[in-house]
């Protein structure tokens, strides 16, 4: 063992200013406590001011001996105001923004597109694909006049395929992978790199009423190749690459996440 | 305390890059050992392999990290054999197999292609992959973990007036990953591709050195840059490490932002 070890550069992030949004728990909370462990500092965020206080304690407790540094601002990213509050706060601290993760995302509906009730889709739809946009206005000039940040959408393979009961979800997730696309051609040149993380079916609260149905979990372990769900952490690394030295020039990508649902049926055996 | 973050650590791993001596493959060997990994340095040059064995050792490795040249032509099946198991007889394993290593020896439109290039082409881009693949998978699913990252290129997503040979090896080799995935997923091993478009490095620089290419690439990639080794390096040491380990069958795009649209339009 060499006596004094350099920190790999590549994924390093200390001196950077994370706002993760939907961060209390499952996805959201392990990107924004594995930037901290990289030496970022985190905006912790969701609508519980309680589980925000209570994760924001947490990350610092753990991650400060790296660097890492977090504070809590709730907020309900359906709303605009709340959503500048969100980023005015970031910079109020830290004076900066580097790297934006548009993390929450709302479900509010399971059942046939057709008869999803007009409410339950503009929700959707401002909460998973305009609330990104506002994001994208609040923070993406002033990451292009400090030579640039990136902004990481998670999205979802229910974005890539249609589905007999989430597909309003599905369609606002493919909607998150078109909008990287166009930041990417609007944002690109000033090294702003835009980009989905697309997971399949992750063990999460959000994702709760999907793999307890047991007909899903056990297609889901029947068909992914890899034969079992994911874990938070297996989308925290990926998220933790894009915003570091690792993806300073991937921009405008979706990528799938998915134990290789989308590569084929890992089920012949 | 190790200094290398968990998610991307690779202490005691046993990394295989082929067309290791420059370019792309050398800067993903520097990284794999600087994030822990035995690597072994591969070409068809023992000379350019040491080089960088030597300055893997003085600059880059750390921990647990190491490296050694085991020279390989791809485009032999037995020299293909000899490289995975040299690996296995020296460091008693393998988990992570680079495919990095690929030609193009013909410029100009497919229908003028000559049989040798054909053929060679797709011996180095395709069925060397499978070579290695086929000999190595089978260490990894002895301990239920490993990855294979191949190295692809945008140019497997579009056609190519001057490289379209070498542009159908790269969409067989996303193909490839996705097959790789399905038949190895249930031993844990994750099979992606990394597809850049334009880097610096020697193999294109028949491309970089084109001025009217270097234009048109500033019109149309909206990071409005070519790309360095670095920019694909880092995206293979995600998918060899923790970091990957749900991520299988996949094509990891870094090109800049150019398969996303043209960053032309405003002018």
């Amino acid at each position: 063992m060499a006596a004094e070890v350099k920190m790999p550069a590549m994924f390093g992030l200390s001196g950077q200013v994370a706002v993760v949004t939907g961060s209390t728990k499952g996805i959201g909370k392990a990107i924004a406590a594995r930037m901290a462990q990289h030496g970022a500092k985190v905006v912790v965020s969701s609508r519980k001011a309680d589980a925000v206080g209570a994760v924001t304690a947490e990350i610092n407790k753990d991650y400060a001996a790296h660097g890492g540094e977090a504070i809590g601002v709730p907020a309900n990213i359906g709303r605009r105001p709340e959503c500048e509050a969100l980023v005015a706060a970031a910079f109020d601290k830290w004076g900066h923004i580097d790297a934006f993760i548009a993390n929450a995302a709302i479900n509010p509906y399971y059942g046939p597109l057709h008869e999803i009730p007009e409410d339950a889709f503009q929700k959707i739809m401002s909460t998973n694909v305009q609330s990104p946009i506002w994001f994208s206005g609040l923070v993406c000039p002033h990451m292009a006049e400090r030579g640039g940040g990136s902004f990481t959408l998670i999205s979802s393979v229910g974005g890539l395929r249609g589905d007999p009961k989430i597909g309003a979800y599905n369609l606002s997730k493919t909607a998150d992978m078109q909008l990287v696309r166009n930041m990417a051609v609007e944002w690109g040149r000033y090294n702003i790199r835009a980009n989905c993380i697309a997971p399949a079916l992750v063990k999460t609260d959000f994702a709760r009423a999907l793999w307890e149905n047991p007909v899903r979990h056990e297609n889901a372990l029947m068909t992914y190749p890899l034969k079992r769900l994911g874990e938070p952490d297996d989308i925290a690394g990926m998220a933790i690459m894009l915003a570091s030295r690792a993806g300073q020039w991937i921009c405008g990508q979706t990528l799938v996440v998915d134990g290789g649902m989308m590569a084929g049926i890992g089920r012949y055996d | 305390m190790s200094s290398i973050p968990p998610l991307f650590d690779l202490s005691g791993k046993v990394a295989i890059i082929t067309g290791a001596s420059r370019g792309i493959g050398e800067s993903i060997a520097q990284q794999l050992a600087a994030h822990g990994a035995k690597v072994v340095v591969s070409s068809r040059n023992p000379e350019s392999c040491d080089k960088v064995v030597a300055g893997i050792k003085a600059n880059w490795a750390q921990g647990t990290g190491d490296a050694m040249t085991i020279p390989c032509n791809i485009g032999y099946r037995g020299q293909c054999d000899a490289l995975i198991d040299q690996t296995i007889a020296a460091w008693g394993r393998i988990d992570v197999l680079v495919c990095n290593a690929a030609m193009n020896p013909y410029k100009g439109p497919i229908r003028d292609i000559p049989d040798w290039a054909y053929e060679k082409t797709m011996t180095a881009n395709i069925r060397a992959n499978l070579w290695l693949t086929d000999r190595a998978c089978p260490d990894m699913a002895k301990r239920k973990d490993g990855a294979v990252i191949i190295i692809g290129s945008t140019g497997g997503l579009r056609g190519s007036d001057e490289l379209g040979l070498y542009c159908i090896t790269k969409a067989a080799d996303m193909q490839l990953v996705r097959n790789l995935a399905v038949e190895w997923g249930k031993h844990n091993i994750r099979a992606n591709c990394v597809a850049p478009s334009l880097v610096k490095t020697d193999m294109a620089e028949v491309l970089t050195s084109d001025p009217k290419r270097i234009q048109t690439m500033q019109w149309t990639y909206p990071m409005q840059r070519i790309g360095t080794v670095e920019d694909v390096s880092g995206a293979v040491v995600a998918l060899a490490s923790p970091a990957g380990s749900w991520m299988t069958g996949q094509t990891v795009v870094i090109d800049g932002g150019m398969m996303a649209g043209s960053g032309r339009e405003e002018g």
